[in-house]
């Protein structure tokens, strides 16, 4: 009598236990970023748990570029988001365009398209970063913001004609064979048919063409040189193995460049849990 | 005139196929070809032409000589088989347990699954910067806890070769773990609750329900996700080269890092392609199975 009333508790135990070391392997790392950022730069070596005197003082400094090592902060951030919105604007135009034409108007060529894409999808962007360097170095693009774009742009279009491909069974065809029999053309489908009814896959596919641009680094990296152009991940990124950086600062600039990805994804959420699970896997 | 006259059949018998007969393309594919065109264009100039000029790159004989006589080389097949043996199966093997957490029912698991997504949601460099000032031996706050409770100095957590391919292997977990196991927590709340049941009604406990029922109903999604995170894993890149970057002595690079250190750093780029190509007898496969795979998964 005594094991049966005392297993249940044993099993709530142990997933309190296990709760909480989820917890604490997840949440450590973004921990000491935040208790870094408030501790007084001079104090960032101490490696405490928290910090003597926390301080906002540093979110002054960087907020005013009040630093020599953050004196374009708010052009760089600028610069991150003049990428990934310009990004996602043309991952929109591509990957819808490509998406109607393979699932609505299915030409014979619509396997092949498609095929192309999810090869594109697949292989790792790392593996062609020296030859699309040297190709935006042979079309004049190297240094510009534009070279990034196009990067973004050509990495997440495929991912989104995918996930556009896959959820476009749920518009049914019939709304397009009525929309033709009144006589509308197939641009006038695409506009006023499939781009309204695939709202929510929309929204999912921009929220990740975002995120994928604001996590880019590699590309950045190396397409972008010119202080006043590269974005905020290149500029924490020449502080990596500098330990005379005011790292405090730094963790400042991550903490701020962290919160717009947090706070996209937990606002579309609901519609990235269908688009991802629909783009990666379906069993 | 005999000429002309000839010619005339001909003309004739080809204007009847354009006309009545099937078109080279239908009203519907020409528009299908317009909307294609954006795509189709993006798609020659920026994915077609660097993978010709990357096999144009590879054709320098010299660049395997050069590849294979450096002693790094070795080491770095070394650490990518290291780094998707233990990386990879650790991932998917917590991704599979942890899924058991996260599909109990109750508020306090909604809210741990809301915090557990973070390290994916948020960007790559501010979280890696700051494991890597968390993980410095001297000053850092793990081994300042180490120190404080245990009473002993830390190890060189990255500037020792074997602690900095473990590090980066938990870097790596630490920030695709989380996607991976929603993606199979989403496959087991898919699976019809009935199912349990009938395997319940059998006298079947939770090890066996998992044998029988969970894991046959997932082993599709879990099988396709391993091998695309093993070939995303290859090409990971940050997890690398922001914590270690390849050193100490570039003892810890992966193929990816390798690769881009040769071209941007030793302005070899051969020797990059070089290195990179030593990936694709597991890349190419694993491409072409996995493209079979999701289309099938997508037309059923």
């Amino acid at each position: 009598m005594h094991e049966i009333a005392f297993k249940p508790l044993l099993r709530q135990a142990g997933l309190i236990v296990l709760g909480a070391l989820i917890l604490l392997w997840t949440l450590l790392p973004l921990y000491h970023m935040v208790i870094l950022s408030l501790t007084p730069v001079g104090e960032g070596f101490a490696g405490k748990l928290w910090p003597d005197a926390p301080t906002l003082d540093n979110y002054r400094i960087v907020l005013t570029q009040d630093n020599y090592y953050l004196s374009r902060f708010w052009l760089q951030l600028g610069n991150s988001v003049l990428v990934a919105f310009t990004s996602c604007v043309f991952v929109f135009a591509l990957s819808l365009t490509a998406s109607f034409a393979i699932t609505r108007l299915r030409p014979r060529f619509a396997g092949f398209a498609s095929h192309m894409a999810l090869i594109t999808y697949l292989v790792p962007a790392t593996f062609l970063a020296i030859p699309f360097y040297q190709v935006m170095g042979s079309y004049g693009l190297l240094g510009s913001r534009w070279a990034l774009i196009i990067t973004i742009a050509t990495f997440a279009t495929p991912y989104a004609i995918w996930v556009l491909q896959q959820n476009a069974g749920s518009v049914p065809r019939e709304l397009d064979e009525a929309a033709e029999i009144d006589g509308a053309s197939p641009w006038q489908i695409f506009r006023l048919v499939y781009l309204p009814l695939m709202v929510p896959t929309i929204v999912a596919v921009g929220a990740f063409a975002v995120m994928l641009s604001w996590n880019e680094y590699l590309y950045a990296f190396l397409l972008l040189s010119d202080e006043d152009r590269i974005t905020l991940p290149v500029m924490l990124g020449q502080f990596l193995s500098d330990d005379s950086a005011p790292w405090p600062l730094l963790m400042v600039s991550g903490v701020l460049y962290s919160l717009p990805p947090a706070i996209l994804y937990f606002l579309a959420r609901r519609y990235m849990a269908t688009g991802l699970a629909a783009g990666s896997v379906k069993g | 005139m005999i000429a002309s006259g000839a010619a005339l059949p001909q003309a004739n018998s080809s204007r009847q196929w354009l006309g009545s007969g099937r078109p080279l393309l239908s009203f519907k594919e020409k528009w299908a070809l317009f909307f294609l065109m954006p795509f189709a264009a993006m798609f020659v100039a920026f994915v077609s032409y660097p993978i010709l000029y990357a096999l144009f790159l590879a054709t320098d004989r010299s660049a395997y000589a050069r590849v294979f006589a450096d002693p790094i080389y070795a080491r770095t097949l070394w650490n990518t088989f290291l780094f998707i043996a233990i990386g990879v199966m650790l991932k998917m093997l917590l991704a599979l347990g942890l899924s058991s957490f996260f599909v109990l029912p109750g508020r306090a698991i909604r809210v741990i699954a809301a915090l557990f997504i973070l390290p994916w949601a948020v960007p790559h460099i501010p979280s890696i910067l700051s494991i890597r000032w968390m993980l410095n031996s001297e000053w850092g706050m793990i081994n300042n806890i180490l120190f404080q409770v245990f009473g002993v100095d830390g190890p060189a957590w990255l500037t020792n070769p074997s602690y900095g391919m473990a590090s980066i292997i938990a870097v790596h977990i630490w920030k695709y773990l989380p996607f991976w196991t929603m993606i199979l927590v989403a496959a087991r709340l898919g699976i019809p609750k009935d199912l349990y049941e009938s395997a319940r009604i059998d006298g079947a406990g939770s090890v066996q329900q998992f044998r029988y029922v969970t894991f046959p109903a997932i082993a599709n999604v879990f099988l396709t996700s391993t091998m695309l995170t093993t070939i995303w894993s290859l090409g990971d890149f940050n997890s690398i080269y922001l914590l270690t970057g390849g050193g100490p002595m570039e003892r810890t690079n992966t193929l990816a890092t390798m690769g881009i250190r040769y071209a941007f750093r030793h302005a070899d780029f051969q020797a990059g392609i070089v290195t990179l190509m030593s990936a694709l007898p597991i890349l190419v496969p694993l491409v072409i199975v996995l493209t079979r795979r999701l289309r099938r998964n997508a037309d059923a």
